[in-house]
């Protein structure tokens, strides 16, 4: 694209709708997100994550790419949400208020947070404050697209993808399985390898999959 | 649409989950920083592959593949986090200090720490 054809037209103090869509749903997930990492209470910052992975899902949708914003919703949103509360609810965390949810160095943190925050904010704004994006043509992030790119270009990712996926999840369901009672978790993970696909859903992560 | 508002979206959710990460104490919640972080990276990609209008739709490909490892990792570190909890009945990140090493040389068999006690006896 042609920068400065396109510049021509834009200016920072008349923004477009788009803009101004994009700016209050970012302040809704930013919002979101800073209450999820500062919240005393447990499941509250989970379903304070929710918010805001939905907004960067909205956000997802404004910037045209509608196949991202469905798999957002139903991976983020619809498991990976769940998983976290399912894992919250087994270690037994407090419902209400619990003070020690920060450790001590969260003075530290909020420093280095700060500090990264100012020094990010000021490179990508001096490096791309001329710079607009287009919208004209063809949708960029329609689920034919996304398809045609993927399974074009991208097979060989993908199939890897999949395969990392399923080791991944065999991973972890033979992690988790409780093993016979008295057994060291080295036994149970020897022998948990070779029948983790046998084995009963007894196991509380089992029945989450 | 300015190019600035997402990438400067992303850096604020970036810096909130780096936070949160380096702040909270309890496994669960860093992971949930965590993800918050690989949010704002999946923003950028998205950005700007509708910016460069790639041909090959790079950005929305590794996105995909950024959420199906995020997935993963997910699966994955509660799992672990788990199995942390059900061997020491904690999940605190800065309770399991087992292999931290000591200023003094001492190590967790050598002088047990009041911390290792606790967690053997819970």
């Amino acid at each position: 694209m042609t920068l400065a054809a396109t510049a021509a037209g834009h200016g920072f103090l008349s923004p477009t709708g788009v803009e101004i869509a994009f700016l209050l749903v970012g302040i809704g997930t930013l919002g979101a997100a800073v209450i999820t990492v500062t919240t005393r209470q447990l499941v509250h910052a989970a379903l304070w994550l929710v918010v805001a992975l939905g907004g960067v899902a909205v956000e997802y949708l404004l910037l045209t790419a509608e196949f991202i914003a469905w798999v957002q919703v139903l991976i983020y949103v619809g498991s990976v949400v769940v998983l976290l509360l399912f894992g919250l609810m087994l270690t037994k965390a407090p419902i209400g208020r619990s003070p020690d949810a920060d450790s001590g160095n969260r003075w530290a943190a909020l420093v280095v947070a700060l500090a990264a925050a100012a020094a990010l904010v000021w490179v990508v704004v001096d490096a791309f404050r001329a710079t607009w994006i287009d919208f004209g043509g063809a949708v960029q992030g329609s689920a034919e697209a996304s398809g045609r790119s993927l399974f074009q270009y991208w097979v060989l990712p993908f199939e890897a993808l999949s395969v990392l996926l399923l080791a991944a999840l065999v991973g972890a369901i033979v992690l988790s399985r409780r093993g016979g009672e008295g057994r060291a978790p080295a036994a149970a993970l020897k022998d948990g390898a070779a029948r983790v696909f046998g084995a009963p859903a007894t196991t509380p992560r089992e029945e989450q999959r | 649409m300015h190019l600035a508002y997402p990438a400067v979206l992303a850096v604020l959710l970036f810096c909130t989950g780096l936070y949160g990460v380096l702040a909270r104490r309890n496994a669960i919640l860093v992971l949930m920083s965590v993800e918050l972080m690989l949010n704002a990276v999946n923003l950028n990609l998205v950005a700007f592959d509708v910016w460069l209008r790639d041909t090959l739709h790079a950005g929305q490909a590794l996105t995909l593949f950024t959420i199906a490892i995020a997935a993963a990792e997910i699966g994955i570190g509660l799992a672990i986090v788990l199995l942390v909890y059900r061997n020491r009945g904690s999940s605190d990140i800065d309770r399991l200090r087992d292999l931290a090493e000591r200023p003094d040389g001492t190590d967790a068999d050598g002088t047990p720490q009041p911390d290792t006690k606790a967690e053997a006896t819970a």
